[in-house]
């Protein structure tokens, strides 16, 4: 994917969030760390120009929830996790870049609950890899699905991190790489 | 950055980095405590053991629920007298727990160096929750994260410790972490409690209360222990308050916008004047929500940091 | 029984002899020093030791060892003390009286030389305590005590702090001509301390032990000394200050003789750092300036002897808080090495060394023709190698103690051989 496709693809999603939830009242978009942050920024950005009401934009931080904990290797310090709403009664858009093994929404799921209670939690994905699910979660809003093996890896590069916009699919040297 | 420690026995071992690392892992363990939901699923399965050789009903509440937050196992172990006149040893105390499970035990002692025998003989991480007159690592968290949220930057503060300084491990700890963080530290006391040598970690000793106050970021008020009357350290209260306790007078020598802090419990009209001590209710009071989430992160560290598992 | 020790480097400082020279044993004495050895070597009744490449001198002698027995025996024995002795190359140790019931009297001396004729392998010299029951109050039976075969008086581990009482003891003592050797601590001022009082107790948050403590007393004893003209030996002397009081005393011709032990000569108190209780010693190892000044002592022959204040203690009275541990340092059976970074750092020659391990004691305390390899003298040798590179091993100490903060250093110096009174009680 490229610059072009993503922006396709974020606004197809924006379209797809606002047809589904009958409008933008009742969003709130909450980005996992670190990608779907910024990725969710774009797609709240991309609401307000469709319909003039900015949702309300969080992050979360999910390695508290994390289940590898004993089984840690490089394990990431946790970040702030900043949601300044209620999530009470209100539809959750969670957005990350990828969607894998699901164990990271399974977290970011559970997090959330801990705020309260919505409504509805649905799941905004830029890459949904198939065929490695290990729990049953699905995307309710995918940029592209990719068929991966695991010795690939997908990397999602961000205009605000990584200086530009892409998708590449990484051949790893050794299966042990994989994640 | 990546928490290497297996244990936090005091700060005096760690790195300016890793205490910022800690500090900052307290800021996301804030926001936990600041939830309807204060619990977050982090050391699900883990057991930690609260084992206090010593009273202490404010730190030992704090950790249990730095605990809880965390979704760990908690186990309380506050060994009485008779245990120690049976004769069992701290080691087979410690030891036993160990063989119950505990992974992670928090202890309290009132002899200097307890928690560095359990972290040699054991495998659990060791969290030092005070020894003796050594070091007291979550106390001194907590006052620099209470600090750094009110001043945003510690590097280049100016703090006054004052009273007992021999006998306070809480002193210690917090000598280490504001000179690591590059604040400058004065202590202030009667020379009978001003420990030998301290000015070789580059503390400047007073002995003169107005002296010591002149331009301060920061007062630290240490508890006075009446008992070090009897050992002949100073000879009456009213005496020790009259030079060295703080009046609303003396604390206008220091900036306007200075913090007085106090581990409490406070002595009224001893070491601090009543007025003082109502003056800085909400800082105390900021300190206790601020130590569940230090002790959260330090905690979670270790746990999950260097060696353990 | 005859043992000829061939072609070993001799060295007796109290007939200043350092060469290479055979030396025979006969008897359990000291024969002499034949030239020709041809027809011993062909007795099949001699035992010969090729001393070739080693040093060959007096058994050494130690004025400071706690043996424990009678009354904790769980610590130590008469026996296990006598063998860690052998093991360090000492053939006579000097036995203080702290024990269970405190050696106070005649029975009591008597029970330890018995058991250590019977069950021990080097000399073993009693010292008396200066009061019943070391409670600093009423005088011990001094005189019976000397009659049965104590060599000193001394108050260590409980020193005596009614300086009346301490004056006393000092005049009553020159009756019997006994010397006093005094544990210098003034139990005020050392409190509840557990190390040396300074910068290292001041991070580590544990009561220190001020110089002042030892000083104080070393003053006072050599002041009582003055004035009752008695021998006076200062037991381990661990601060510069005490071997600047005695270095004046000894100047103003003050009868007064001064120690010092390994563990205050090669640590200094930053060894304390991680709580290691196998460092907690009295008195405390000090700061280096104090380490030093103790170097500097016996350089300048201020401090007269090297003794080992030998203080075993077991594992389990040690694996507890710092403030709990005992004190003490199991020493017999590091002391040689120690003592040869003397040698290595120049504040020592090889001779003058030995003369503090052998001839210095045996003048100062035992005062009999032992530490001399002369004709006639009791065949107490030891045979080492001081080149040959070991590692200290606690688990292989022979003594009960394995409390010693040297355990996995690398050091020079082995014993090969330890003969006391002709018989060899230690070969490696």
């Amino acid at each position: 994917m490229d610059s072009e496709t993503i922006t396709r693809a974020l606004s197809r999603i924006a379209h797809e969030i606002l047809e589904r939830n009958k409008g933008a009242k009742e969003l709130r978009i909450i980005g996992i760390r670190t990608r779907g942050i910024h990725i969710a920024r774009r797609l709240a950005d991309k609401i307000q120009e469709l319909e003039g009401i900015k949702p309300p934009l969080g992050t979360l931080d999910i390695t508290l929830y994390r289940d590898d904990f004993r089984r840690k290797t490089d394990w990431p310090s946790v970040q702030k996790t900043e949601i300044a709403f209620s999530v009470e009664e209100k539809n959750v858009i969670l957005v990350d870049d990828v969607l894998y093994t699901g164990r990271t929404t399974r977290a970011a799921i559970d997090a959330i609950m801990d705020y309260g209670r919505p409504d509805f939690i649905q799941l905004a994905v830029l890459v949904d890899r198939g065929g490695h699910r290990e729990l049953p979660i699905q995307a309710d809003y995918v940029g592209t699905r990719v068929m991966t093996v695991r010795t690939q890896k997908v990397e999602v590069l961000i205009k605000e991190l990584d200086g530009r916009d892409e998708v590449i699919i990484l051949q790893l040297g050794s299966p042990n790489e994989a994640r | 950055m990546v928490f290497e420690q297996k244990h936090i026995l005091g700060l005096e071992e760690l790195s300016s980095d890793e205490i910022r690392l800690i500090l900052d892992t307290a800021e996301s363990m804030k926001e936990v405590s600041e939830r309807d939901v204060k619990k977050v699923p982090a050391l699900k399965g883990v057991t930690v053991v609260n084992l206090f050789f010593e009273p202490s009903t404010r730190t030992r509440a704090s950790f249990e629920i730095a605990e809880k937050r965390l979704s760990a196992d908690v186990l309380n172990f506050t060994p009485t007298e008779s245990s120690v006149v049976k004769g069992e040893t701290l080691l087979d105390t410690a030891r036993n727990l160990e063989a119950m499970g505990a992974s992670v035990i928090v202890i309290r002692h009132s002899m200097s160096g307890a928690p560095w025998l359990l972290a040699r003989e054991l495998s659990s991480s060791i969290v030092n929750a005070g020894d003796g007159f050594h070091e007291h690592p979550s106390q001194a968290l907590l006052d620099l994260f209470t600090v750094r949220e009110i001043k945003k930057e510690i590097s280049g503060l100016k703090i006054v410790i004052v009273g007992d300084i021999l006998h306070s491990r809480v002193a210690r700890s917090n000598i280490w972490g504001f000179i690591k963080l590059g604040a400058e530290v004065r202590v202030v006391g009667p020379p009978t409690m001003i420990p030998r040598d301290i000015e070789k970690v580059d503390v400047k000793v007073h002995y003169n209360i107005e002296n010591a106050l002149e331009g301060v970021d920061i007062v630290m008020m240490l508890r006075l222990q009446k008992e070090r009357q009897e050992s002949g350290l100073f000879p009456s209260l009213r005496e020790y308050s009259r030079f060295y306790g703080l009046t609303r007078e003396r604390l206008g020598l220091a900036k306007a916008d200075v913090i007085v802090m106090h581990p409490g419990p406070i002595n009224r009209g001893v070491e601090l004047s009543s007025e003082v001590a109502d003056d800085m209710h909400s800082v105390i009071l900021n300190q206790v929500s601020n130590g569940i989430a230090v002790r959260m992160a330090m905690l979670y560290l270790v746990a999950s940091g260097g060696g353990s598992g | 029984m005859k043992i000829l020790i061939k072609d070993g480097q001799l060295i007796d400082p109290s007939q200043e002899i350092n060469e290479v020279r055979n030396l025979l044993l006969s008897d359990g004495k000291i024969n002499g020093y034949p030239s020709d050895t041809k027809e011993l070597e062909m007795d099949s009744s001699v035992q010969v030791i090729d001393a070739s490449g080693k040093v060959v001198s007096p058994g050494f002698i130690d004025l400071h060892v706690h043996l424990r027995e009678p009354g904790f025996e769980h610590k130590e024995t008469i026996r296990t003390g006598c063998l860690a002795a052998a093991a360090g190359g000492f053939t006579s140790v000097v036995c203080m009286p702290n024990t269970n019931p405190v050696n106070d009297n005649a029975s009591v001396t008597e029970y330890i030389l018995l058991k250590a004729r019977t069950e021990g392998v080097v000399n073993v010299f009693p010292v008396g305590a200066i009061t019943k029951g070391q409670k600093g109050q009423a005088l011990a039976e001094i005189g019976e005590m000397r009659e049965a075969g104590c060599v000193a008086i001394s108050d260590d581990g409980r020193p005596v702090m009614n300086s009346r009482v301490m004056r006393h003891a000092m005049e009553y003592a020159k009756a019997f001509e006994l010397p006093v050797i005094s544990h210098a601590e003034d139990l005020n001022l050392s409190s509840d301390g557990v190390m040396n009082d300074g910068f290292t107790s001041t991070i580590l948050g544990l009561r220190g032990i001020p110089n002042a403590s030892e000083e104080i007393i070393v003053a006072r004893d050599i002041t009582l000394g003055e004035l009752t003209g008695t021998h006076l030996h200062i037991a381990h002397v661990s601060t510069a200050g005490a071997v600047r009081l005695i270095r004046d005393a000894k100047k103003r011709g003050v009868k007064v003789t001064g120690e010092a032990t390994p563990h205050h000569f090669t640590l200094n108190d930053k060894a304390v750092l991680n709580y290691d209780t196998s460092t907690k010693v009295n008195p405390p190892i000090r700061s280096r300036e104090d380490m030093e000044a103790i170097r500097e002592g016996l350089k300048d022959g201020v401090l007269d002897i090297i003794a080992t204040d030998h203080a075993p203690h077991t594992e389990d009275e040690k694996k507890v808080e710092f403030d709990l541990a005992p004190f003490g340092i199991s020493g017999l059976e590091t002391a040689l090495p120690l003592a040869l970074r003397l040698v290595e750092d120049r504040i020592l020659t090889l001779t003058e060394l030995i003369r503090k391990l052998t001839f210095n004691p045996a003048q100062i305390i035992i005062r009999s023709n032992r530490g001399t390899l002369k004709p006639g003298a009791p065949a107490d040798v030891v045979i080492f190698d001081p080149n040959k590179t070991v590692k200290v091993d606690r688990d292989k100490f022979f003594s009960k103690g394995r409390n010693t903060p040297f355990h996995g250093w690398r050091l020079s110096g082995q014993i090969l051989y330890t003969i006391v009174g002709g018989e060899i009680v230690f070969s490696a």
